[in-house]
């Protein structure tokens, strides 16, 4: 897994591309590539703040050229995401990194912070990029392709300030007054979420602690292979057998290293970004359930109201068939979502079981053929010439 | 040591090493082989046996059972006790049948009774040694409780150990005190305590506390000194190290443990996934280990070897001098005395000072010969050390490969179960 590559065709993780592979409807029509790397400390007067390079190639026609290369910063994803939910509530658009560290969260001892956020967004961007939804919205076309300055200007072209404190009143005013009826679908749905989440979260700290338990393993094992060479120093006829006991414990060291490295770099960053899908869903089912109760409170003033029902029952008619695209559109991206969901977290383990697997053959291979040495006592024989 | 008078002029060294045993005996019956043809008034001539010679007949010493008991201690107080059970079988041919000859239970204070009196009695030799009193390198979230089952259980091989040990030892394995221990439960401690072997155990206190550093101590003792005192403090620090890895990798395993349990969580919610992660999570409920799995013993009881025999080894080498100081003559020659006292004193003091000789000659010849023999069985147990350690770093390895293999083996499994999922 090559992770500095240079290359703007290489997927930034083989998940994800086996992702690509399996769940395109038409898998060789693969025809957007993104990477985001080269991250870059800027510094002015008022902040400092991390860009990304954010580089993208495609066939797509809609596109004016083949090929992009743009600086983002955290925000700007942010930015997007928000656009993204905006224009399609009730899809399930891939979750962002944290915004702030929070501790514990990011396993420090090989990535720093920005190396795991970076590995992030450019998941995210990759899922963007497959939802055969999202692909196509026009904000993520801007985000990949405008010239750093236009993409300000862009954003303000959004709805403004004011409607936007408006929409948020009126949300919470529904919120309070909650959902009248949940189809069952989602009603299941939602419970479904909840228990998610809620093993996700653990498997999330399981696999922390898992790591944490074994760097420290780790750091004290570093000891042994040297305090058997120390020993062997004092001896004559067992500083062969030490020694060899030595250098069996500094391999098997190394490897546990390396089955550390592969546990932090390919699992636990799959099982965090589904904790962070578990929000991202809560997210959907509110909005989902926000445009079901703006339906009920409009059907309800309907009920009250004498006069102008001709207007009403016409907003009643357009909520209704508000409501109806957006449980579709749910109803449909679940679906993927859940087959997604699971080949990612199953193959990310049978991953990390086959790492494992690597790991005690390594190990059994350096002891086995430390035993061959030992050839003499251990098969109880009289004693062979030593290899 | 001061010259008495200037014209005496043999220079008297202390004998370089004084073998302990009684104060005012001969020749030590306990030196040598010949113990079972000791001449003595005073040797532990009627300690050795000729009759059952465990040497040459094969026997196998078990320590098999361990049970909690209570009982009042020396003071009245209830205390409770673990007492282990002690087997002794005889084999008359190689490929017969053994027979159990004799059983019966002892406890720890009694093990530590036996172990001291051969430490007075054999001064020269190499007395293995016993299980701690108390857990030293405590794993993990074990107290070091007395009487926690692993801590017992690992005790009570370090009995075994120690019974085998001193059973196929040449020269301590005719003792009949441990023949005794082996035979006869009742009223063994009064046999142990009647043969006044604490009394000698005091003056030898004593003695070790009138020593000063000896002129020429033997290289190869000091030698050995060194070895042994590097050889602990690297064993020890190898054990420490070994069980704080253990610690962490049963820290490891145990939370794999939760994923089993999560896993089970899980997949009562994912229909499609359910058996899958059931059985995953089976597997790494069973790739925790078991505690003792991870534990090593053998290292461990090498250490103490070397422990007991770095005690023994100080003694050896800075020796125990018996000295007898002319300077209580010294007022007696320069007092106030007639020329005929004085010549009559002079007379005195040459045939003390011959006989002072003698007792030298005799106790430098004794020293020589307990140098000798010390030095056999320390070649001995330098060759059992050799061999134990390497048996032991071979099973060390050979512990590795399984608990691999067994890791090979559960997360095989465990792969198998996503991949079918």
């Amino acid at each position: 897994m090559d992770m500095n590559s240079l290359s703007p065709t290489m997927p930034t993780s083989p998940l994800s591309m086996i992702n690509q592979v399996k769940f395109e409807d038409e898998p060789d029509l693969k025809d957007l590539f993104i990477t985001v790397d080269d991250p870059e400390s800027h510094v002015t007067t008022l902040e400092t703040f991390v860009t990304y390079r954010v580089a993208t190639q495609t066939s797509r026609g809609e596109f004016d050229s083949s090929e992009f290369e743009v600086r983002r910063r955290y925000q700007d994803f942010l930015w997007l995401k928000g656009r993204l939910e905006e224009a399609h509530p009730t899809l399930i658009v891939p979750p962002l990194p944290e915004k702030f560290v929070v501790k514990g969260v990011v396993e420090r001892f090989n990535d720093s912070f920005i190396e795991t956020r970076r590995r992030a967004l450019s998941t995210f961007l990759t899922r963007v990029a497959d939802h055969p939804t999202l692909t196509f919205s026009a904000d993520f076309k801007v985000f990949l392709t405008a010239p750093d300055g236009e993409l300000s200007a862009h954003k303000k072209q959004g709805p403004g300030l004011l409607s936007k404190v408006g929409r948020t009143v009126r949300a919470a005013a529904l919120a309070l007054r909650g959902v009248r009826g949940r189809p069952e679908e989602f009603e299941a749905m939602s419970g479904f979420i909840e228990a998610f989440s809620q093993k996700m979260g653990l498997l999330d700290k399981v696999s922390q602690r898992i790591c944490k338990e074994e760097r420290e393993y780790v750091d004290e094992m570093k000891e042994l292979g040297p305090t058997h060479a120390l020993w062997a120093e004092l001896e004559d006829d067992l500083a062969d057998t030490l020694g060899g006991v030595a250098s069996c414990l500094d391999r098997c060291c190394q490897a546990t290293e390396r089955r550390l490295r592969g546990l932090a770099e390919a699992l636990l960053p799959v099982l965090h970004e589904y904790v962070l899908y578990g929000e991202m869903l809560t997210g959907v089912m509110k909005r989902r359930d926000h445009i079901q109760a703006e339906l009920e409170s409009k059907v309800e003033a309907l009920t009250y109201k004498k006069a102008d029902t001709e207007l009403l029952r016409e907003e009643v008619g357009k909520l209704e068939d508000k409501l109806e695209c957006a449980n579709t559109a749910l109803r449909a991206d679940w679906e993927r979502w859940r087959q997604s969901m699971r080949l990612d977290l199953t193959s990310a383990f049978a991953a990390s079981a086959e790492r494992n697997v690597r790991y005690y053959e390594q190990c059994l291979a350096t002891w086995e053929s430390f035993l061959a040495t030992q050839s003499d006592l251990y098969a109880k024989e009289p004693p062979e010439d030593k290899p | 040591m001061e010259q008495a008078a200037p014209d005496l002029e043999r220079p008297l060294q202390p004998a370089p090493l004084e073998p302990l045993g009684h104060p005012d005996a001969g020749p030590e019956a306990a030196v040598g082989e010949e113990a079972e043809g000791a001449p003595d008034e005073e040797g532990p001539g009627d300690r050795t046996m000729t009759e059952n010679n465990f040497c040459l007949k094969k026997i196998e010493i078990s320590v098999s059972e361990a049970e909690k008991r209570t009982g009042r201690n020396a003071m009245n107080m209830q205390e409770t006790y673990t007492a282990y059970l002690v087997e002794t079988r005889s084999v008359e041919h190689i490929d017969g049948p053994s027979v159990l000859t004799d059983s019966l239970w002892r406890r720890y204070s009694e093990f530590e009774l036996l172990r001291n009196y051969l430490l007075v009695y054999y001064p020269h030799i190499v007395v293995p040694p016993l299980p701690e009193k108390r857990a030293e390198f405590v794993w993990h979230k074990l107290s070091a409780d007395n009487m926690d089952p692993d801590f017992v259980e690992r005790r009570r091989i370090g009995l075994e150990n120690f019974l085998l040990r001193v059973a196929s030892h040449p020269i301590l394995c005719r003792d009949k005190i441990f023949y005794l221990f082996l035979t006869q439960e009742g009223n063994w401690k009064e046999i142990v305590n009647e043969t006044g072997f604490q009394l000698k155990a005091d003056s030898r206190l004593k003695a070790l506390n009138a020593t000063f550093r000896v002129k020429n101590p033997d290289k190869r003792f000091t030698e050995l000194k060194h070895y042994s005192d590097e050889l602990q403090s690297v064993i020890s620090h190898l054990l420490r190290v070994r069980a704080r890895v253990a610690d962490r990798l049963y820290g490891v395993y145990k939370v794999h443990g939760n994923y089993g349990r999560v896993f089970s969580e899980w997949s009562a919610i994912e229909k499609e996934m359910g058996d899958g992660l059931q059985s995953a999570g089976h597997h790494m409920d069973v790739a925790v280990c078991r505690k003792h799995e991870l534990m090593q013993y053998d290292l461990e009881m090498a250490a103490q070897d070397l422990a007991s025999k770095k005690q023994q080894c100080e003694e050896l080498a800075t020796g125990t001098v018996r000295t007898f100081s002319l300077k209580g003559m010294t007022t007696k020659l320069f007092g106030q005395e007639t020329p005929e006292q004085r010549e009559s004193r002079i007379k005195v003091l040459e045939e003390q000072i011959s006989e002072g000789e003698q007792q030298l000659k005799a106790k430098n010849l004794e020293g020589r010969e307990f140098v000798k023999n010390a030095w056999a069985d320390i070649e001995r147990f330098k060759e059992q050390k050799n061999r134990d350690l390497k048996e032991a770093l071979i099973s060390y390895a050979v512990m590795q490969i399984s608990m691999c293999k067994k890791g090979i083996q559960v997360w095989t499994n465990a792969k198998e179960c996503f991949s079918k999922m």
